[in-house]
């Protein structure tokens, strides 16, 4: 039971880490309807710049700050020369360029910063809390409670941020309705900015707390993967989704990851590991069969 | 003047109906196919063969597969690379496991096995429409990978699900050189596009068409959604089955799971993207170009080094190709959304007019 436990525990985390990823691909989604593969590479390329930063001597908060200004610069820039190029386009075409867009991060960012893998320091340990350890005998990390606690602290602000500021308001406004609210004088360029700006402020939260955890490296792209299935799970439109989804996925391909294979062992013989590279898509896809719009997902009705 | 249709008159529905209605395109076909079946066998070098035709052939075919699904029917899928793997595998299997099985015989049974496939993890696009399915198609994308990998029947119990592929018996006569490998990757691709062409014009194509543009209103005016989506799952996932023997067999020789990754994925989607969505010939198109690019970059990148006195480094050269690469699919999308094939298209009416503009 006591493994049980640990093993839950552990994905809940680790799904709170997926589920930081996520929220950026929400945030642009909710905004813009632009569903933007470079969320991953966005993660890349904040986590380099936190260490190239720091690499040419900056202190981890001015490093920290420069990077905020690296991604808010590109936001805008993506705004500027592709986005803006591309409205009216259909939503496929957008996806498709965002995965240019992905492409090209992945090329200039390790031109920029150089490409070999680096720690990054934040001064947390990624090592058991000895209360838990001693009371319970569960390997809880530190380093995962306090990117919790960060993953929790970024959605209530969001939060607070979309309902109770003139720019959230305006932001909902968008995403409910583009030409509605061009027409009562909200400018959807200026709103397109901000989102990208804080779409560049989640990937670099979360490639932070990634990239102390995994060191920076190319395979930080793929933390867009693991965010894909939280973000069909949770639907693309919630904030809360993201987080819900995230959790849910974290605990589930743990706990798969545990119990299944020694199952199929038993049934085919050999070496069935590895699930977890597809566990939580095929779970997300059973999931979507019964409610094709994730868990907090808005409706879609169809009109001729 | 060269490129002008007047004075055609069609007076048959069959005339009227044939696939190259204007008797210039008529030509231009069977010049290429001559071109393609005699012409670069005298002339082209082994080289050219196994490290650019052949590979370009078969892509193309991958990327008319998924145009089938993508372009026509709308449905965005992430998974091609998985269903070329199941048609290499199991071409591969039927050769093994049945005792002197034609070749062809075996594409083909490849081809319907990757079908099969295709229409199981096409049953989600019944419910979940758009993003939802393009990352559903993942899961196809990572569970196929890892069930090839993982179950050791399917690569006859070799280590880590690496196949070498049989030998080419084509009629008795085994396909040794790249020439002969060639003209068969050639014949099936030319046969499996006509046959591309003509689907994508019949009513399953047109039923394709008005499902892509808005499935509602298609299901409204009659078009069974689930046969015709379900359909456009299989055909495509046939043509990337096909594509995928013939990328083990006639290309590479001996494959791994792994090597059909979702990076092989996107590529077959950026051929139809570059090459232009919804179009046969766009296929082609892409393909050339996706697999040219780097070939070119490789050769251009030291050069422009030496001009302006520049180091590069190897990984400094891939970087740059991948840049370039996302900076051409983001140029394509803003500038010409439809691709080479829309081109190749303003350039045929401006042909028309040419040289008289009145």
């Amino acid at each position: 039971m006591n493994f049980f436990l640990e093993v839950l525990i552990g994905g809940l985390l680790s799904g709170v880490m997926y589920a930081l990823v996520a929220l950026g691909f929400v945030m642009i989604y909710k905004a813009s309807g632009v569903f933007n593969f470079a969320q991953g590479a966005m993660v890349y390329l904040a986590a380099l710049s936190v260490v190239g930063c720091i690499e040419k001597g900056a202190p981890l908060w001015l490093a920290i700050i420069l990077a905020f200004g690296i991604m808010t610069l590109f936001g805008i820039a993506t705004e500027k020369f592709v986005l803006r190029k591309l409205v009216n386009q259909p939503p496929i075409a957008l996806f498709m360029a965002t995965i240019g867009l992905a492409f090209f991060i992945e090329g200039v960012a390790p031109m920029i910063f150089g490409s070999d893998p680096r720690a990054l320091e934040l001064g947390i340990v990624d090592e058991p809390i000895p209360w838990v350890l001693d009371n319970w005998n569960m390997v809880i990390s530190k380093f995962d409670l306090v990117a919790a606690g960060v993953a929790g602290v970024l959605v209530a602000t969001l939060a607070l941020f979309f309902q109770y500021t003139r720019v959230g308001r305006a932001l909902r406004a968008v995403a409910d309705d583009h030409q509605a609210a061009l027409s009562i004088g909200i400018p959807l360029q200026h709103i397109w900015a901000i989102v990208w700006g804080v779409a560049g402020f989640v990937a670099l939260v979360a490639g932070m707390m990634w990239g102390a955890r995994n060191g920076v490296q190319f395979a930080l792209t793929f933390t867009a993967l693991k965010a894909l299935p939280v973000l069909i799970l949770g639907g693309f439109t919630s904030v809360p989704g993201a987080i819900v989804g995230g959790l849910i996925i974290g605990a589930s391909e743990k706990l798969a990851e545990i119990y299944i294979p020694p199952v199929m062992q038993n049934m085919f013989g050999g070496n069935f590991g590895g699930i977890e590279g597809w566990f939580p898509y095929v779970l997300a896809l059973l999931f979507l069969l019964v409610r094709p719009e994730g868990l907090f997902g808005e409706k879609h009705i169809d009109r001729v | 003047m060269l490129y002008r249709e007047a004075g055609q008159f069609k007076t048959t529905y069959a005339a009227d109906q044939q696939i190259f209605p204007i008797r210039q395109d008529r030509i231009g076909i069977i010049a290429l196919l001559v071109v393609a079946f005699i012409g670069v066998p005298l002339f082209a070098s082994e080289y050219w063969f196994s490290a650019i035709l052949i590979p370009f052939l078969i892509f193309a075919l991958a990327a008319i597969g998924l145009n089938v699904l993508t372009g026509y029917a709308g449905q965005l899928s992430l998974g091609s690379a998985a269903f070329m793997a199941v048609g290499a595998y199991a071409a591969y299997n039927f050769q093994l496991r049945i005792e002197g099985i034609p070749i062809l015989v075996s594409f083909v049974l490849a081809g319907l096995t990757a079908a099969g496939v295709g229409i199981l993890f096409g049953l989600p696009s019944l419910r979940i429409k758009g993003f939802y399915l393009a990352v559903a198609t993942l899961a196809a994308q990572f569970f196929i990978v890892w069930c090839l990998t993982k179950f050791p029947w399917l690569s006859n119990n070799s280590s880590s699900g690496v196949i070498s592929t049989q030998k080419l018996i084509f009629f008795g006569h085994e396909l040794t050189t790249p020439v002969e490998k060639y003209l068969l990757v050639l014949s099936v691709v030319v046969v499996l596009a006509l046959a591309a062409k003509n689907m994508v014009r019949s009513s399953t194509g047109r039923a394709w068409m008005a499902v892509r543009d808005m499935d509602v209103a298609a299901s409204v005016i009659g078009i069974k959604l689930m046969p015709t989506k379900l359909l456009a799952f299989a055909v495509s996932s046939f043509y990337c089955g096909v594509a995928g023997a013939m990328y083990a067999f006639c290309y590479l020789g001996s494959v791994e799971p792994d090597g059909f990754s979702l990076e092989m994925s996107f590529k077959i989607l950026f051929m139809i993207i570059i090459g232009g969505v919804g179009s046969i010939m766009g296929s082609f198109l892409g393909a050339a170009f996706i697999l040219l690019l780097p070939i070119f970059l490789d050769v251009a990148l030291p050069f422009v080094a030496d001009l302006f006195g520049l180091p590069f480094a190897s990984a400094t050269v891939s970087h740059i190709q991948i840049t370039v690469f996302g900076a051409l699919i983001m140029f394509f999308l803003i500038v010409e959304p439809h691709g080479l094939a829309r081109l190749w298209q303003i350039a045929k009416e401006k042909l028309r007019l040419w040289p008289f503009p009145h």
